[in-house]
Parts: structure tokens; C-alpha cells; sequence
């Protein structure tokens, strides 16, 4: 299987670790068949412009993608948010080119893939902590990769069951586990007094449960809780994308 | 001409008295939660909300056919039926039958409709004594102020607060803010406006076209009080809330209540069906934008809506910023839709018709509310929570295209994401720019990058600059890892 890593340009700049976690761990689940590449003309989603109003701007970028990340046989992106643009929100942009149902298909959030696609279960390994776990809106409610609170059916949530089986992990239990972090893309900005409200909320909830790493599957809502945390002086406590967990707990020794 | 900071400004000054942003958050999560009990003791939930949706988009499909149904029974039941094309007509109409009764004083129950075409400040200013009947909407009427929430008008207000304007207005004790003694003062009080009314005006939550009936929901029972003693009553209502069949009330009053504030059922569900022997029983059927919303595929669900006020309660921003930041009618996510709606389809529709460069109306500029739709965060909860699965996030999203497209928004943001959308199509700018960030950032003075032009560090750090990119990485060491011995290629 020839995949292609689609890795938003935040994480490019900002968060590299977190691409080459995903590098490795796809690597270790997805055996000898799986051949990981990384199509070096692919860009920014375009959700930024998109979110902002001015869906106009970000056509251009669709169109290189597309381009970038045809051809594969699945492109797997560590960030629920951006994956749901490609899968949700591409279609006025290329409707009607060739290969976007195709690429629509077969885009994948990373936990997804690790799930649905490569079918890992919940894998052995130890990471010794305990997590608060924050599912992001995106990943939620867009991609359905847990079933969300407001919703009355049975309950499912892809990216725990990845964590679960992992010696020494527990889950922080917060006391509103799926509301939004306040994150927001261009919100953040604009609304930046209520973004830092609902930031800093999410990470008090977090930390009366007794948080020692916040894990999640989009390092956007990270980047901005993060953020909180150390403006808030708090410079220890771990800020992980769950494929650095799952590198870090499932390495040889 | 644009006022696009309107809510972020509104919302900085209900955020900045901490305390009391706090407790109206957990005010609202409260009832949330009450409502995911509920929901959660109805297994076929999930079921209701697809039936609901689809019943009503039926009925909206079929609109000019189930109106003139319910025209016809509900005159058969011996009431008269009015049109009322916007909210001047609505008002003319409405004062034009108080006058006709020779009435000067009347009580009004709940309803949305009528904050929305601005009745009672017309009726005043016509010589009309309007006493608001529902418990917040009288402690609101009260203060001179509008509702704060669609199901809870006064939920911005503490006790305290309720104490201090009973005292001002009624007479209550001062600084006395025991529950139990205010209600019972506003029951006295609004019981002397009961036994005084001439005629009730109610509002309407479920119209039903097969019988010519309609339901009132309330929880204080205010709307029967009204409507027992005087022989006038005027039911005001949009049209979307026509249901074809009264079996479809089984759907909507499950719903209904459960989603508002977590109760099986409202303490009052009462059904009109024409009125009382010797009394008269008008009902205004209003439009004001309505028709204009069903013939546009991408909004036409907003107009299922129920007024539940679940979006409001689930929306995060909703509740750290308060009703009265929304500066509209019907505030949060629903508000948030309907409002810059109501204010561009008018005008887009009239250019559909004539082509581009139509003159705006006055009281059309568009611009009024063009800060809601991104007064969100797009988490997608007010969908998931809706009852009648209006896709609210998705148009608040299409919503900030037509705000765009009609060139309302900031200059600097256009130009920021023109430019933006430049350098990130770009693999070899981007990398470029990066880089120099990266290299920058850390040894930049803390003042170079935390001030008034960075929005992000009012209040977060920016995240710690690492040395190299992915696209780095991959080209110095995970290609290869990638494609190592033990990589059977």
C-alpha cells in the first residue's frame, strides 16, 4: 500500500516532531507493505481562508493538493481538522476535477487509519501517565470518530480505543470531555477574549481531573492550549499529538 | 461602513467580568446537561430528530398548500385569519383589531415573533398598555431590556439583580433576593395586569394545518391565565410553524422540551381550536422573510426550527459571552443564522431577480449583524444538539462566504488572507518564510512579538520555535528511515 503523509503546514513549522511520530508509527503498524511517502508539493488545506470568508482563496491551494496527493492508495494527515476539509469542504472548490472523489475517499485522519484501516485494535505498550484526553470538534463531530456527548447513540471513540490497552495509562475524566477548546482556526484571533476564556476553562477541567500529559489527535487545539498552560505558568505539564504517545509507548527498547 | 467587530467587542466586555461570565457558563452547562438526561431516557432520539426535520421540510415544501388547509379549518373553527407580508404589516394588523375592540391594556405571553417585528414598543407608542406575562420576559420588560436567551429572557440576570429591579418597579422589600418571596411578589403583580387586560395576545409554537388548531407551550401557565379572562385573543405567529397532521405533534413536543431545558414535557401544552363561545380569536400569520429563506436550498433548514434554545445552551461562545453580545432578536447559533439572513436575503434575492448593483433598502445595509456568523467556533455541537437537524455550523460557515462575497468584511482581513492564501500555496515561500520565523521568533524581545498587533498573545504563548521543518526532517532523516533495510520495498 503506497501512502502519502499529508502534514498541515502548522505542524510543518511548528510541530515536526509530531509528523515524524506519525512517520514512525506508521511504519510499525502498517508493516512491510506499507510505503510511506511524502509528496513535497502539497500545502495548507486552505482552511484558514475558507473559515475566514474568503473561500475564494483558498481554490488555488485545493487544486494543488490535489495535484500533490493523488495517486496514493490512501493520504493519512494527524489532524482531524484539516482531514475534514479535504473530506467535507473540497467540493465547491473541485467538484468535477479528476481524482477528487477519489482523494476525498481515501484521505484519512491518522487515527482513522490506524483504526478502520489497518485495523491495530488497541496496541500493547506502556506509557506511564495519566492523560486527559481532548477529542477535537473537527475530529468529533465532522469525521465521527467518537460518538460525542450530544447524541444519543451507543458510544464509540476511535482515538481511546487506540490508548486503552497501554500499560500504566489512565484517562483523566474531565468534566465536559468533548466541549470545544476555544481554538477555532481564525476565531482564536478574532474572538480572542472568549478563545482564551474557553481555553483556559478546558484546561482547568483538565487539570482538576488530575491531567499529567493533555493528548490529542489535533495539535491546533494543542497549540492554543498550550499556550494557555504556559502563560499561565505552567511549563511541565506534557502536550502530546497521540501519535507521539503511541511512538513513544509502543518503541523497541 | 462595515461593523464587523461588533460581538468580539461586545463579548471582550462580558468575558472581562469574570465572575459573572463564569456563572452564566455554568448556569447554561447546567441545563445541558439536564437536557442530556433527558435525551438519553428516549432511545429513539436520534430517530425523532430525523423525523422531525423531515416532517417540516415537507411542510416547508408545501407551504402555499398547508397554509390555505390551515386558513381554512381554523376559519371554519370560527377564527380570522390575517397575512402579514413583514413585520409593519404585522404590527398595523395587530393594532388595527385592538382598536376595533376599543382596548387599551392587554397581557402577552411568550413569543419570539413578537420581539421580532418589535411589537411592543409600537403598541406603546400607539397608547397600548403591554404587560409581558412570562416571568423573565416581565423582569426584562421591567429593566428596558430585551431577552437575553429565546426559552430563559432573563438568564444574564443574578437574584440580586431580580431583587433590585422588583424593588425599583414593584415595590419589593430591598435587598431581599429570596426566590420564593420575588415570585410570589411577581405573582401579585402580574396578577392585578391579569384581572385588568382587555385582550391577550400569545404566541404560537406548533400550528397545525389539518385541524386549524394551534399549541402554546409555556411552563408558568401565563398564557391560559391570559387568554381565561378577556374575550380578545390574538395568536401571533411565523409560518414555519405549521406541522401538516396533529400526529406530528406526538414528534415535536417529545422534542421540544427535552432539548429547552431537560423537562419530558412543558408544564403547560394548550391546544386552540377556534374561540371560547362568545369570544374572538384572531391569528396573524407572518412571513417577514420566511418565503424568501424556503426558496434557498442552503438555508432552508434553518426554518424547521423550534425555538428550543438547545444551540444556545450547548454553544460555548453563547455562554461565556452572553445573549445581549449578539445585539439581535434571537441570539446564538440560530440567532447567528437568522439574523445576518434575514438582514442580506432580501437583497440578494431582489438582485437574483434584477442582477447585480441593487440599491440596499433602508434598514437592509447587511452589515448589522455581520460579526455573528464568526462569533463561533465551529465545534458543531449546536448541529449535533439540535432537535429538528438544522446543519447550524455549516451555515454559519456558508454564512461568512456571502459576508465575504458582499465585501463586508475588513479590509485588513481581505488583504491578510489574499496574501495569506499566496504564500501558502506555495511549498518554496512557505518553507521560506518559515524558516525566518522560526530563526526569529526565539531571539526576537518578548515586546517584538507580544503587543497589540498579535491578537494570539493577549493572553497564550506562542508555541517554542523548533530548529528544523517536517519538510527538513523528512529530506535529512525520515526518508530514509522511511525506506530502511527491514522496508522490503
Amino acid at each position: 500500500m503506497r501512502v502519502g503523509l499529508f502534514i498541515p503546514c502548522y505542524i510543518d513549522q511548528f510541530y515536526p516532531r509530531v509528523g515524524a511520530a506519525a512517520v514512525r508509527v506508521l511504519r510499525r503498524f502498517g508493516g512491510p507493505d506499507l510505503h510511506l511517502e511524502y509528496p513535497e508539493g502539497q500545502v495548507c488545506c486552505g482552511q484558514p481562508m475558507a473559515n475566514a470568508g474568503l473561500p475564494h482563496e483558498s481554490q488555488p491551494l485545493a487544486e494543488t493538493n490535489l495535484k500533490a496527493l493523488s495517486g496514493f492508495d490512501a493520504v493519512v494527515c494527524p489532524s482531524g481538522s484539516c482531514t475534514s476539509m479535504v473530506r467535507n469542504h473540497y467540493a465547491p472548490f473541485l467538484e468535477g476535477h479528476p481524482g477528487y472523489e477519489e482523494l476525498q475517499a481515501k484521505t484519512y485522519e491518522f487515527c482513522e487509519f490506524l483504526t478502520d484501516v489497518l485495523k491495530v485494535g488497541s496496541p500493547a505498550g506502556r506509557f506511564p501517565h495519566k492523560i486527559g484526553l481532548h477529542n477535537g470538534c473537527h475530529g468529533l463531530r465532522e469525521l465521527r470518530l467518537g460518538s460525542g456527548s450530544e447524541r444519543n447513540v451507543a458510544p464509540f471513540d476511535k482515538v481511546r480505543s487506540l490508548l486503552t490497552n497501554l500499560e500504566g495509562l489512565t484517562f483523566a475524566e474531565p468534566e465536559r470531555p468533548d466541549e470545544c477548546c476555544g481554538f477555532g482556526g481564525t476565531f482564536a484571533v478574532q474572538e480572542e477574549a472568549v478563545s482564551v476564556m474557553m481555553g483556559k476553562d478546558k484546561v482547568a477541567d483538565y487539570r482538576q481531573a488530575g491531567t499529567e500529559a493533555l493528548v490529542s489527535p489535533d495539535m491546533s487545539c494543542l497549540m492554543h492550549l498550550e499556550g494557555v498552560l504556559r502563560r499561565g505558568g505552567d511549563q511541565t505539564t506534557r502536550v502530546l499529538h497521540v501519535a507521539e504517545v503511541l511512538e513513544e509507548a509502543t518503541r523497541e527498547p | 461602513m462595515t461593523k464587523t467587530a461588533e460581538h468580539p467587542d461586545r463579548a471582550r466586555a462580558f468575558v472581562a467580568d469574570d465572575a459573572r461570565a463564569h456563572w452564566h457558563d455554568e448556569s447554561l452547562w447546567f441545563v445541558r446537561q439536564k437536557r442530556d438526561r433527558q435525551v438519553h431516557s428516549v432511545p429513539e432520539w436520534e430517530r425523532l430528530r430525523e423525523l422531525a426535520s423531515q416532517v417540516k421540510r415537507h411542510a416547508i415544501s408545501r407551504w402555499p398548500d398547508y397554509l390555505e388547509e390551515f386558513e381554512k379549518n381554523a376559519t371554519a373553527l370560527g377564527a380570522k385569519v390575517h397575512w402579514a407580508a413583514d413585520a409593519e404589516e404585522h404590527n398595523r394588523i395587530v393594532l388595527g383589531i385592538l382598536r376595533d375592540a376599543g382596548v387599551k391594556k392587554i397581557t402577552k405571553s411568550k413569543s419570539m415573533l413578537t420581539e421580532e417585528v418589535h411589537l411592543n414598543p409600537y403598541l406603546i407608542k400607539h397608547g397600548i398598555d403591554v404587560t409581558d406575562t412570562d416571568l423573565g420576559e416581565r423582569i426584562v420588560q421591567l429593566r428596558e431590556e430585551t431577552p437575553s436567551h429565546i426559552v430563559l429572557p432573563a438568564i444574564h440576570l443574578k437574584r440580586e439583580d431580580v431583587s433590585e429591579t422588583f424593588h425599583d418597579k414593584i415595590g419589593t422589600e430591598s435587598g431581599n433576593a429570596d426566590p420564593a418571596y420575588l415570585t410570589e411578589a411577581a405573582r401579585q403583580h402580574l396578577r392585578e395586569k391579569f384581572l385588568g387586560a382587555e385582550a391577550s395576545i400569545t404566541g404560537v409554537n406548533f400550528l397545525v394545518a389539518e385541524t386549524g388548531g394551534f399549541v402554546v407551550c409555556t411552563n408558568e401557565g401565563n398564557a391560559d391565565l391570559g387568554t381565561s379572562l378577556p374575550r380578545l385573543h390574538i395568536a401571533c405567529t411565523g409560518i414555519e410553524k405549521l406541522v401538516p397532521r396533529a400526529a406530528d405533534l406526538a414528534i415535536y413536543l417529545r422534542l421540544l422540551a427535552r432539548s429547552a431545558t431537560g423537562q419530558p414535557i412543558t408544564t403547560y401544552t394548550s391546544h386552540f381550536h377556534g374561540p371560547r363561545p362568545g369570544g374572538e380569536l384572531h391569528i396573524v400569520l407572518v412571513d417577514n422573510g420566511r418565503s424568501d429563506l424556503a426558496n434557498d436550498p442552503q438555508f432552508r433548514d434553518v426554518l424547521n426550527c423550534i425555538r428550543c434554545g438547545a444551540c444556545m445552551n450547548t454553544c460555548p461562545v453563547y455562554r461565556r459571552s452572553g445573549g445581549h453580545s449578539y445585539a439581535a432578536t434571537v441570539p446564538g447559533p440560530i440567532g447567528s443564522v437568522l439574523n445576518p439572513l434575514h438582514a442580506l436575503t432580501p437583497r440578494i434575492v431582489r438582485e437574483s431577480e434584477q442582477g447585480e448593483g441593487v440599491e440596499p433598502r433602508e434598514g437592509e445595509a447587511g452589515d448589522a449583524h455581520g460579526s455573528l456568523p464568526f462569533a463561533c467556533s465551529l465545534c458543531g455541537s449546536c448541529t449535533d444538539v439540535c432537535p429538528v437537524k438544522i446543519p447550524l455550523h455549516h451555515q454559519l460557515l456558508a454564512l461568512r462566504k456571502t459576508v465575504g462575497d458582499r465585501g463586508l468584511l475588513p479590509w485588513g482581513k481581505r488583504i491578510g488572507m489574499k496574501a495569506a492564501g499566496k504564500l501558502l500555496n506555495s511549498p518554496k515561500l512557505f518553507g521560506v518564510a518559515g524558516r525566518l520565523a522560526r530563526k526569529a521568533l526565539p531571539v526576537l524581545p518578548r515586546a517584538a512579538i507580544y503587543n497589540r498587533l498579535n491578537p494570539w498573545g493577549v493572553g497564550r504563548d506562542l508555541p517554542p520555535a523548533p530548529p528544523k521543518s517536517f519538510k527538513q526532517m523528512w529530506r535529512d532523516e525520515l526518508k530514509q528511515e522511511a525506506s530502511s533495510p527491514g522496508d522490503p520495498k
